[in-house]
């Protein structure tokens, strides 16, 4: 049976696709594709910011009591990576190529290293937290 | 794993690991002065003062210092366990070495001086410090994955490393020298140098081009194996040098090796990000260097090659070629995000530059074929020292001084912003 962390460590594999998708359309200059490629990542990405921000996060403080900084540092990093999703899109639509690549190049690092943070700590983290609990979870990131 | 002590801070400040970072590309412009300086006499041997102050100005002063860097950088994304007191510990390790590694190098080229003791006392106490709280935070880390031991058995490496330098920094002055140097020099590039490219690699090729994860026994064996076979090596060249011990532990060894910058080579042609990247091409130099230097190695060792001349021609290939291009792959990818993700926290209005705005492929790009020329005028200085020295420390000066000089734009950059900023506000 698969765990929420082999689960979302899944989606993270599956957005690092689309990005990679996206970005080299991009690079070959097929604006059209980039854009629908661009569009169906930048979804991938926010349904599993929902996910966590409205479900695992607030499981996880709340078995741990509030104020639990690495699930507030995950926060600020999604936000930071929508802000990007935001440029990029922008940078898209005017078609301006080398923005999109400088900026795409920045959130591949930080995304990156948020996934490795997720992955390594807290998808591990939450498992232990969870117990029982974490086939409600599932339950509710299927039904999404 | 315990939630208790877990920290998933974004970053130490951003001095903690730039310092270090900055100073490194100056030692590498000394050590192409100093080769300048002394010319084709200098490479005689591998034992001339000029060629001991060379390498530890490559080893100590670039290596290790943007090694450090990185992994005060790396500690609290991997391990999920920040250094305590980031920038009492960054300020005071970067101090000892710097300048321990200048004591050093003026203890090498002009003895007699006081500066060989200075030096030990120096960086003795600043690596051990270093080494002591890295340790301490991998060991408090709620998380111990293959990079974090890598990088911990990397970290007793350097130990290892700096305790023979000092025990051969006293002995040279009663005279005692020998198979100790060999064993030093092999911690130091093995046990340190190549443990620890190969703990990042583990996280940095996937995540940097979106390629497969190395396979998982070659992330849990490499430590391991370089460890206890550079064990059975420093024994066998103590105890029995010359007898194939030492021959079947340089094989293990090389092997080792060989796997990982095979393995490497091929997951990044395995890439699913294919656009044309700098740090891609510096890690690619980096493997096809290390695959070089061991087969050349392996040649040696089995005499299809000889020469006197031929562990000059390895330590280009490794300390050039492989470590030094894997090292400004990092860089080039560490810095301007570093200064991008410090950017963010300023809460400056407006649109902010982006890694390539602030760190720019025409300003890295060339500079692959700077670095590229300095490591093949080295080779041929290494094979005929008369006509290629003074080539080969021109364009080490060059490589250096550019790579600094792309660093400093990038930081230049980054403080016209927030002044800029500070001024509005």
């Amino acid at each position: 049976m698969s765990t929420l962390a082999d689960i979302l460590t899944h989606e993270h594999r599956r957005c690092d696709d689309l990005f990679a998708q996206a970005e080299s359309a991009v690079a070959n200059g097929d604006l059209e594709t980039a854009r629908r490629d661009f569009g169906e990542f930048e979804r991938s990405m926010n349904r599993h910011f929902d996910f966590e921000e409205q479900v695992l996060f607030p499981a996880i403080e709340t078995a741990m009591g509030p104020g639990m900084g690495p699930v507030q540092v995950m926060r600020l990093e999604h936000d930071q990576m929508r802000a990007l999703f935001c440029d990029m899109a922008l940078a898209l639509a005017a078609g301006d190529k080398q923005r999109y690549l400088g900026l795409s190049e920045t959130l591949l690092i930080l995304m990156q290293q948020h996934n490795m943070k997720e992955e390594h700590i807290l998808y591990r983290l939450a498992g232990e937290l969870l117990g029982d609990r974490e086939q409600e979870l599932l339950t509710r990131l299927g039904g999404q | 794993m315990s939630a208790t002590g877990l920290q998933l801070d974004q970053a130490p400040p951003l001095s903690v690991p730039l310092r270090f970072f900055l100073t490194a590309p100056l030692f590498g412009v000394l050590a192409a002065v100093l080769l300048f300086w002394h010319g084709p006499t200098g490479l005689a041997s591998r034992w001339t003062p000029t060629m001991l102050a060379f390498t530890h100005l490559l080893t100590l002063g670039f290596l290790t210092s943007a090694m450090l860097g990185a992994l005060l950088q790396m500690l609290p994304v991997l391990a999920g366990a920040p250094v305590a007191r980031p920038r009492l510990v960054s300020g005071v390790v970067h101090g000892l070495l710097t300048t321990g590694t200048l004591a050093l190098v003026t203890g090498f080229l002009a003895p007699g001086t006081g500066a060989f003791p200075v030096a030990l006392l120096l960086l003795g106490p600043g690596l051990a410090l270093f080494v002591g709280v890295a340790l301490e935070c991998l060991w408090r880390a709620p998380i111990g994955d293959s990079t974090a031991r890598t990088m911990g058995i990397a970290l007793v490496g350097l130990a290892i490393t700096v305790a023979l330098g000092i025990g051969l920094g006293v002995g040279a002055r009663t005279g005692a020298q020998s198979s100790w140097t060999g064993v030093h020099i092999g911690w130091g590039l093995l046990g340190w140098v190549a443990m620890l490219i190969g703990g990042v690699a583990w996280q940095v090729v996937p995540m940097f081009q979106l390629t497969p994860p190395y396979p998982a026994w070659l992330r849990r064996a490499y430590a391991p194996v370089l460890f206890f076979t550079l064990l059975g090596l420093s024994a066998a060249l103590l105890l029995a040098p010359g007898r194939l011990a030492e021959k079947f532990f340089g094989a293990a060894i090389a092997a080792a090796l060989a796997l990982f910058a095979g393995i490497t080579l091929l997951r990044q042609r395995q890439r699913r990000r294919r656009l044309p990247d700098v740090t891609l091409a510096f890690w690619r130099l980096a493997m096809t260097s290390l695959l070089a230097a061991v087969l050349l190695w392996l040649a040696g060792a089995a005499e299809i090659v000889r020469g006197e001349r031929l562990a000059f021609l390895y330590g280009v290939l490794f300390l050039l070629g492989f470590a030094a291009s894997a090292v400004h792959g990092m860089l080039y990818k560490i810095v301007p995000f570093l200064l991008w993700l410090h950017l963010q926290r300023k809460n400056i209005r407006g649109t902010l530059p982006n890694m390539k705005e602030l760190l720019p492929d025409r300003r890295t790009r060339p500079h692959l074929w700077v670095h590229v020329a300095a490591i093949a005028a080295a080779v041929l200085a290494c094979l005929v020292p008369a006509p290629f020295t003074y080539l080969a420390a021109a364009l080490l000066l060059l490589s250096f001084g550019w790579l600094e000089w792309n660093l400093l734009a990038a930081v230049r950059r980054y403080r016209r912003l927030i002044r800029a900023h500070a001024h509005v506000a």
